[in-house]
């Protein structure tokens, strides 16, 4: 059976990891290398980085955390946050990332989830969709909308939408942040997961909202989510995924169990 | 001469690949020259995206025939993903037409029936048919990384090394005397992936004292 995956996700400024990791007994929280080495031992499934490096100058800092991340971690890499060209897409999978997360660069031009797919195939293509409730939109017939530049800017672009044309351009995976949720630890935005799994073939990651291990079990089972992103819920020590692993398979969920038995590679 | 080949496909992942099989234990190089593979004591041949792209690419660079023949010399070789499906006769990949492979394995790529998520994206079990070293040493139903479309369908079973399960069983390695393939990605599969190409490392010492 295909696992359910749990994707913790750093956010990461000049090469340094931004929110904070209070609990996590390590030399240098704020090292990515360090702390995706720490989460890969903990049974997670892959790492996402988001660079929120603001100045150009900053940028070169992720290729760096990428290189030296993929020398410590064998599992899938993700990478997001102002890629914007095909050549920085071919950069960073030369240091190491297995996937490039598009967000406001392919709403500006939706063609570059084409050329990255064309050139590189669609599994390393994700298209990141922000998504915020319409206000005006009926609780029978609800509309998302979707929002660039880090949930700043309003698109105009209807998220249900864009996210069928992001399949048809080759995205390989839909990383779906609702901004409702985001940060109110009351659950993932159950109605939005459903509305776009059930429009696309791709799978679905849910992000945004996490507080409680149930939350991630509805957005796998009720949203129909194929992998749950979380950020706060393990950075802050809410709960740790060897927790969470054994929380979804006791609720009939698979899920790959953390690896032991086998010859041991210190990781 | 290298021990170990990885046959420069120009695909995104080979430095993932360079990476895992050194942390395994194993002594990589990376190489497109026709020379040092054929050379080579034992080759890994990477892929990933477009069938006919890569299959065009080898033509174009005379890797085919390279291939060919260190397979003919009998080295342990292990196609990775696209590099699996490459080993097979045909791809059903294009819509139009089907895409010649190298035939080394009598086999077919097909794409996962509709209703299935497609891409098979994720972590899945790998459960082996039959004994072998590839897989020595690890749990039958180990979890392994997968992404792909398409999977292959071998003309025979006797040549599917171990099946996973999505929606239907589908052969997710192959094995042909020294020819193996995996449809997973051990580069990127943990402990279990670095294990398996830790066994592949041990075939082929033991290829080399024969």
């Amino acid at each position: 059976m295909l696992a359910k995956r749990i994707i913790p996700c750093l956010d990461v400024r000049e090469g340094r990891v931004v929110k904070g990791t209070r609990f996590i007994d390590l030399k240098d929280a704020g090292d990515p290398v360090e702390l995706a080495s720490y989460y890969n031992r903990e049974g997670a499934d892959e790492i996402v980085f988001l660079d929120i490096t603001a100045s150009i100058e900053g940028r070169k800092a992720i290729l760096d955390v990428v290189r030296r991340t993929a020398e410590a971690v064998f599992i899938p890499l993700t990478v997001g946050g102002g890629i914007d060209s095909v050549e920085l897409m071919q950069e960073l999978l030369q240091c190491g990332a297995d996937k490039i997360s598009l967000n406001t660069a392919a709403l500006r031009e939706p063609f570059l989830i084409r050329a990255g797919a064309d050139r590189f195939g669609s599994q390393c293509i994700v298209a990141a969709i922000d998504a915020q409730r319409k206000d005006n939109s009926a609780d029978s017939n609800p509309k998302w909308e979707v929002y660039s530049h880090g949930g700043q800017k309003e698109t105009g672009r209807d998220a249900l939408e864009w996210a069928v044309e992001a399949e048809r351009l080759g995205a390989g995976e839909i990383l779906l942040t609702s901004m409702d949720a985001d940060g109110t630890r009351e659950g993932y935005d159950i109605e939005l997961l459903k509305a776009v799994t059930g429009a696309v073939d791709i799978p679905v990651i849910a992000s945004g909202g996490a507080g409680k291990m149930e939350h991630l079990f509805e957005a796998l089972t009720a949203g129909g989510a194929h992998a749950v992103l979380a950020a706060s819920i393990l950075h802050y020590g809410t709960c740790r995924i060897s927790e969470i692993k054994q929380y979804l398979a006791e609720n009939g969920l698979p899920v790959r169990p953390v690896v032991t038995g086998i010859e041991a590679y210190d990781l | 001469m290298p021990s170990l080949v990885i046959i420069d496909s120009e695909c995104a992942n080979l430095s993932s690949i360079y990476r895992a099989t050194a942390r395994a234990g194993l002594q990589p190089v990376i190489s497109g020259d026709p020379d040092q593979i054929t050379g080579a004591g034992a080759v890994i041949f990477p892929g990933v995206g477009s069938y006919a792209h890569a299959a065009q690419l080898l033509v174009k660079k005379g890797l085919d025939k390279v291939i060919m023949e260190v397979v003919s010399r009998g080295v342990p070789f292990l196609g990775i993903c696209l590099g699996m499906q490459l080993l097979c006769s045909e791809s059903e990949e294009a819509a139009d037409k089907t895409i010649k492979g190298l035939d080394l394995i009598p086999g077919r790529v097909r794409r996962f029936p509709r209703g299935l998520p497609v891409p098979h994206v994720g972590w899945n079990q790998v459960v082996p048919l039959v004994e072998h070293p590839l897989f020595e040493g690890l749990p039958a139903g180990s979890y392994f990384y997968f992404t792909h479309s398409y999977y292959v369908d071998p003309c025979q079973s006797e040549l599917t090394l171990s099946q996973t399960d999505y929606g239907f069983s589908f052969t997710s390695a192959i094995f042909k005397n020294n020819v193996l393939g995996v449809q997973f990605h051990p580069e990127k599969s943990g402990p279990a992936g670095l294990h398996l190409l830790g066994n592949f490392g041990k075939i082929i010492a033991e290829q080399r004292q024969k």
